[in-house]
This record gives structure tokens, sequence and C-alpha cells, in this order.
């Protein structure tokens, strides 16, 4: 079966489609004519996004071929994608003058 | 042409299951009717804690959704029962229910627990009588409603369960079907892609507005609104953002064009693809289509989840190959097999179409043989 899965051509992040383990070598096919290979930084559990190139801090993160946040560290290629780097801006008022309730 | 049969009932509407209701107008009717039901086993209890201390428009949706569910075409006959001097008064749920048979008791006039438990089974029992021997009628899938919803999602049920089940509805809604998408809260970060699909302007902006507005009240928290969306379970599961879970969510929904968009509890008037203004939270979703009218509901899980409904058959899709294996005696259809290369997005969705015609005909969803009849009312005013 496949390891993983791209979405979009324009997404920066693929799903793993099983436990995948540091430093298991993927071939992301981006698009018919271009493969990308992914060696993973560290273990990616099923279902988990990582990245397929480096992404800057405040770079959109993108998934499906939309944006699904922002990255608020770098992500370096291979790294997990989660809630460590990548947030929403959607529905937050946490943010807004000061405020913050850590529920999370 | 699929072949389905269904109980026909005064208005024209068809029905699927044939149950009979107790709605207890207020919390302080809940006892009695279940003590009805501890006799009757096979009664249907919609056990809710509201009815009273209620206003404006949150007292009208309660309401609304009451009279939903016993005007829903899969219930032959209703019972109402009210305490006498709460807000919802019996009549005021039995005056629109006219497609059926409705009685009503309340509490105060019959003389307290012990005779209006032994009027209420007196009732129950004469409707068995009556509609045990109901026959079907043949019909079409033009008179179905058809609930979409996902509870305890994971990132594979965007990338498995949740477009088998698109493929579904479009061959549902090819059929006449009407389907429901609902759960306002997850269109957030992908309501420009549905909203795009808006039969005329008015539903594009329809769709909008109830986003914004969800979105809104979220923010008057003056909080984080991860936790609740996406839910801890949903990260756990892969799901990072709103963004995310919607994108996943809205696959739900085919391709089809969106034809309106109604308030929750209301039923649709239009054929084809719908959406109702739900919450996210799955049960008060599911409820608010059920009090639509939906006859059955499909509903896609990842990390797996049990929930059934008191009147409607639902039918549990997983895209997590794991999750089907650990929860077999709640999920009926494993879309794993997409995310394990093993099946098509199209042959899942082909043999949920399948199901969703057999179950129309009776056949029996895990979580209706397991006897799940969860039900939540969303309120959206305080209590008084």
């Amino acid at each position: 079966m496949k390891k993983a899965l791209l979405l979009n051509k324009k997404d920066n992040v693929a799903t793993a489609l099983k436990d995948l383990k540091k430093g298991t070598k993927i071939l992301v096919n981006m698009d018919k004519t271009k493969l990308v290979e992914v060696i993973l930084k560290e273990d990616i559990p099923m279902a988990h996004k990582f990245a397929i190139c480096d992404i800057n801090q405040k770079d959109k993160v993108y998934k499906y071929g939309e944006t699904i946040g922002v990255a608020f560290t770098d992500i370096k290629i291979g790294s997990w994608v989660y809630v460590h780097n990548l947030e929403s801006n959607r529905g937050r008022r946490d943010k807004i003058k000061g405020r913050r309730c850590k529920n999370v | 042409m699929y072949k389905i049969y269904g109980y026909l009932r005064k208005d024209g509407s068809y029905g699927f299951r044939n149950h009979i209701l107790i709605i207890p107008a207020s919390i302080c009717a809940v006892h009695v009717a279940m003590q009805i039901n501890s006799v009757l086993p096979n009664v249907v209890v919609l056990n809710h804690p509201y009815g009273c201390g209620q206003i404006g428009a949150d007292v009208e949706q309660t309401r609304r959704v009451l009279t939903g569910f016993g005007l829903n075409p899969n219930v032959a006959a209703v019972l109402i029962i009210g305490l006498g001097c709460e807000t919802i008064t019996v009549d005021s749920i039995a005056n629109s229910i006219k497609n059926k048979p409705v009685a009503t008791l309340t509490i105060q006039k019959c003389g307290g627990t012990i005779n209006t438990i032994n009027k209420g089974i007196s009732i129950i029992n004469d409707y068995y009588e009556k509609f045990s021997t109901q026959e079907r009628i043949e019909t079409d899938l033009s008179r179905v409603i058809v609930g979409l919803e996902c509870g305890g999602s994971d990132a594979t049920s965007g990338l498995a369960a949740n477009p088998a089940v698109g493929f579904a509805v479009d061959l549902l809604v090819k059929e006449g079907c009407t389907a429901i998408l609902s759960e306002t809260t997850e269109l957030i970060g992908a309501e420009h892609l549905i909203a795009k699909r808006g039969i005329n302007q008015q539903v594009k902006r329809d769709i909008l507005k109830i986003v914004h507005k969800m979105e809104n009240k979220a923010m008057k928290m003056k909080c984080d609104i991860r936790g609740a969306q996406p839910s801890p379970g949903n990260m756990k599961g892969g799901i990072t953002t709103i963004e995310e879970k919607s994108l996943g969510c809205i696959h739900k929904a085919g391709k089809s064009p969106v034809m309106e968009v109604i308030p929750y509890g209301n039923s649709p008037t239009q054929k084809g693809l719908v959406i109702m203004d739900t919450p996210g939270h799955d049960m008060e979703s599911v409820t608010g289509m059920l009090a639509g009218g939906a006859q059955i509901i499909i509903f896609t899980t990842g990390r797996g989840t049990p929930t059934g409904s008191p009147i409607s058959p639902v039918i549990k899709v997983t895209g997590n190959p794991h999750a089907f294996t650990t929860m077999s005696c709640n999920i009926d259809i494993n879309a794993g097999e997409i995310i394990l290369g093993e099946k098509k997005v199209e042959e899942i969705g082909k043999l949920i179409f399948e199901e969703t015609i057999k179950v129309l005909n009776r056949k029996l969803t895990k979580s209706e043989i397991l006897g799940h009849r969860e039900m939540a009312i969303n309120r959206i005013g305080p209590t008084l």
C-alpha cells in the first residue's frame, strides 16, 4: 500500500496512511512529472501530516489545495506538522487584546 | 428504479420505521414517560430536560424540535405528556401534528404519577394493536430525507469516509432524494467552497451568513475555539485546525448544488442537497435533522462512536481501519479499505448507497440493534 497521500499539487503537507517511522524515505507524487523525496525527521502517526518542503514561520499550510492554518515556527521538510507548529486564526478571540485562555 | 417500501402517513409522507413515540412536554413528565416505557419497552421516549423556563426564539426552537419529532414520518402515533403548568403546553405540540393520531395527558389533570402512567400504558397499548399490522407500500427515493453527520472525526474522515458518503449522496440526489448537510461550525474555513455551490445568490449569501454568525458566537466566548473544534480526539487523530476539519467534512455533501439554507429543526422545502444551520455537536445536529423530517442518517466517524437516534436509523461509516476493528459492534460500513488502498472511494460510495436502500427497507443498523437512542436539543437562550 501507499505510505502517504498528497491531495493537491498546491499542498505543502502530505498525510501518512499508516504509522511511519523516523528515517523512512517517502516518494511523494507532486504531479505526473515530478516526484519529491522526503526523509522523515520524526515518527508520523497514521492520518497525521508531514511537511514535503521547508515551510517558513508565518507561511500558510495547504492541504486539499486550501489553507488549513499558518505555521508559527519554521517547519523543515520531513517534520511532523501538528499543534506545536501549525495553528488556525479562525474563531480565535484568545489572541485579541492580550486575552489568552489555555484550554488546549 | 430502486424499490423501497414505507408506511404511508395521512399527509402523503412515508415512514421507514413505525415507532410509537412519547413526547414529554417538559422534564417534569420524563419520569412518567420512562415508567410507561418500562412496561412497554418498544415505545420511544424523547428524554430531554427542557420545555419550561424558556422564552422567545429559544422556547420556539424547543417546541419546533418536539413537534418535528412528532411529525417525522418514521413515527406512527404520538402520546404527549406534560405536567400541566409548563411553558410548552401539550396542546401547543399536539395541534401542529396532523399527519397521525395524537393523544395528550397532563399529570396534574390525571391526578398524579400513578394515574398518568396507567392511562398512558392504555393509550400506547391501543396504538400498538392498531399499528403493528400496518402494511408497507412501495414508494421511491424522492420521499426520503437523508441527514448527513460526522462525529468523532479524525483525518481519515476527510480522506475516506466523507468522500465515500459524498459519492453515495450524489447517487441519492440523482434519484430525487433530499440530503441535509449540517454542522455550521464545521464549514468554518471551507465556506468559500460550499458557498460557490449555492443555486443562487441568496443561497450563497445565506451560507456565508450562517458561518459568520457561528464563528462570531465562538468569538464571543473570548477564548480559543480549539478544544471544542477541533476536539482533543479530532486532534489526536491528525486534525490540527478547524479549517482542516471543515475541508474534510464538506466531502460528505458530494458535488450537488446547494438548494437552500434552513434553520435548526425546520423541514427542507426543496429536493436535492440543502444545508441546515446546526452546531457541530453531533447529537444536537442529528436532533435538528430528525425534527426536520430526516428518516435516515448517514454518520461518518474516524475515532469511532456508538450513538444512534430515537426514531431514525443511523448508518455508521468509518474511514479508519483500526476503529472498524476495535468498534465493529458499532460501525456498519468500513471505508478504511480506502486508506489501505484495497478499495476505491466509488466502490465504498456505492456500498453506502446500497446499504441506505437496505436500511430503508427495515435492515437494522448496529445502533438500532444495540438500542442507542441519544438526542440533544440545541438551546439558544438562557434558562429563566
